[in-house]
């Protein structure tokens, strides 16, 4: 990781390029649902949207709401969706999205895992069977260890963290466990099987595990320092570049406030592209340095990235 | 005359043996043109046996990404894992393929089409390898609505749409008389527990405009396969798949449904 920036070049070196490359969306793949807004139960070190329980910036989506978007997003042939927050468990009505979402399509949620009840992953489970389409489960955790987890995602998260991994597999789930690269490259393999080994010990045999890059925004910032001045995706860039790797190219992310163009930038005011999906249509300006990540490790939101691949 | 029975392969991997019976099979259900996905090898022994029996037999061919990736000699096989074990044993397959296959081959690999298009029961059937829009896209029973496979068939002009490369059969009717079908693939079991392999028999539906997809299962000699690919010092990781019906490599692309109709 480079964390060798300091905080005062990272404030000038953060801020938006003039102008970027405009990605085209191809066709809208995956709709994101961003049901609990910024409102999350924990305060992990490296939210890039600075999440957190007193953090109600973006807020939560109704139940009606969701099936409004979701109506909409059926029109335009949307081959998949996911939920995301915050902490999607906090939302009373998360089942009833859930359900409501997998009579049309395929569904992943994004969840740090401590919140699961037996109720709802009874609920859940009946939902995801009645269904021909799959319910993932993404959980986060960031090291393989308390001592390397609860650091970033706060004391007691990795036990929590696992039980509910626990229950989930309890429930015949098979959850992707999800990781912001925190440690350094070169341990990447270590690390990944230390990963295996912990979910080996809560009895899963079948382990799934994606590697997200750090993204160096929100509360990000105050741990790495930011990105650099080189951290801007131009024109050149994309030459020969397989567009279909950038989010923004076969995404869009619905929050409170509207239709904005991927889940990594709804912090910034000029991610929102409008009230309606429809204006969420045009093509988006590469402008932030975030999109400098997007680019190099490319789909790295996605369920299955080539963050393995392109990463050096 | 305008054929009124058509025999559809998926991935081939290599398995000349079950492609053989395949030929046989399909000419005696009558099927009167022959056509084949894409993937021809990878995973299993011999790659250049393969191509003299789809010549032959007149097998009007669509490229799929590991034809593209060993006619153009790439680096990999261009399906995207990440998981190191997945990688290990996608390059050793990748590797053994690409010594093994000559030049004339890849060549004629090179050459071939990304789709093809037929006119049958009066209907418009689109063939491809991933997906009308990307060869190496995945398209997978559990994680494809059917709002986006109707979008497909309007956008591609098709009113049945045919696919392979995800390697697991499946099929659905879509609005107004449309439908998606991933056809299976010769190369390897379907992650079932049965040995047998599948590929799809297209029919006209008699005096109405329409066109029947049926999925035939299909036994070949998978001992003698297993044999050949023991003795080119395949992985027995590869081997136990043919013997037992079970995947047992590349599973990370698997989405939760699927993955869990499986042993690993």
């Amino acid at each position: 990781m480079n964390s060798a920036s300091s905080p005062a070049i990272s404030a000038e070196a953060s801020r938006l390029a003039d102008s970027g490359p405009a990605i085209a969306l191809e066709h809208l793949d995956a709709l994101w649902l961003q049901v609990t807004g910024t409102v999350c139960n924990l305060r992990c070190a490296h939210c890039f949207i600075s999440c957190a329980p007193d953090n109600d910036t973006l807020g939560f989506l109704s139940l009606e709401t969701v099936i409004g978007w979701l109506e909409l997003a059926r029109r335009h042939g949307v081959k998949e969706y996911y939920v995301t927050g915050g902490e999607p468990f906090m939302h009373s009505d998360l089942p009833g999205m859930l359900e409501a979402i997998l009579r049309c399509g395929p569904v992943t949620v994004l969840t740090n895992g401590t919140l699961f009840t037996e109720p709802v992953l009874t609920r859940l489970a009946a939902a995801e069977a009645a269904s021909d389409y799959s319910l993932e489960l993404r959980v986060s955790i960031d090291g393989p260890s308390p001592e390397t987890n609860d650091p970033i995602r706060g004391e007691g998260t990795f036990e929590r963290a696992m039980e509910g991994i626990r229950k989930l597999l309890g429930h015949g789930f098979l959850p992707i466990l999800t990781a912001a690269r925190v440690w350094d490259l070169a341990d990447e393999e270590t690390v990944r099987e230390q990963f295996f080994a912990a979910l080996r010990d809560v009895g899963c045999e079948r382990p799934r595990l994606k590697i997200l890059p750090s993204l160096r925004i929100g509360r990000e910032t105050l741990r790495t320092g930011g990105y650099d001045r080189h951290h801007l995706v131009t024109e050149e860039m994309l030459d020969s570049y397989d567009r279909a790797q950038l989010l923004c190219s076969n995404s869009r992310i619905v929050t409170s406030r509207g239709a904005h163009v991927c889940p990594i930038l709804v912090d910034h005011p000029d991610s929102l592209m409008g009230p309606t999906l429809e204006d969420a249509f045009r093509p988006f300006e590469l402008r932030h340095r975030a999109c400098f990540t997007c680019w190099h490790h490319g789909a790295i939101c996605s369920n299955h990235g080539d963050i393995g691949r392109n990463a050096t | 005359m305008r054929p009124e029975r058509v025999a559809v392969f998926g991935g081939i991997y290599s398995n000349h043996l079950a492609l053989e019976a395949a030929l046989e099979d399909a000419g005696a259900r009558g099927a009167q043109a022959l056509y084949c996905l894409g993937d021809l090898g990878g995973f299993g022994p011999h790659p250049d046996r393969v191509f003299p029996l789809l010549r032959e037999a007149d097998v009007k061919v669509v490229q799929g990404n590991y034809d593209h990736a060993i006619g153009q000699g790439l680096a990999d096989c261009q399906c995207g894992y990440t998981d190191p074990r997945d990688n290990h044993f996608a390059r050793i397959s990748y590797e053994y393929t690409l010594r093994n296959t000559s030049d004339r081959w890849r060549s004629w690999m090179r050459e071939l089409p990304p789709e093809r298009r037929i006119l049958l029961g009066g209907k418009r059937v689109l063939m491809c390898h991933g997906s009308p829009r990307r060869t190496n896209e995945f398209l997978w029973e559990s994680t494809t609505s059917s709002d986006f496979l109707d979008w497909l068939t309007r956008e591609y002009e098709a009113d049945v749409i045919l696919a392979t490369h995800t390697g697991l059969y499946w099929r659905r009717e879509l609005q107004g008389g449309r439908a998606f079908a991933n056809v299976g693939v010769l190369g390897r079991p379907a992650n079932d527990g049965r040995t047998e392999v599948e590929y799809a028999l297209l029919s006209a539906s008699g005096d109405r405009p329409g066109v029947d997809v049926e999925i035939v299962s299909l036994g070949y000699d998978h001992e003698r396969l297993a044999r050949e690919m023991q003795d080119e010092d395949l992985p027995a990781e590869f081997v136990e798949t043919i013997l037992t019906g079970w995947w047992t490599t590349c599973l990370e692309a698997l989405p939760a449904k699927e993955r869990r109709r499986g042993r690993h």
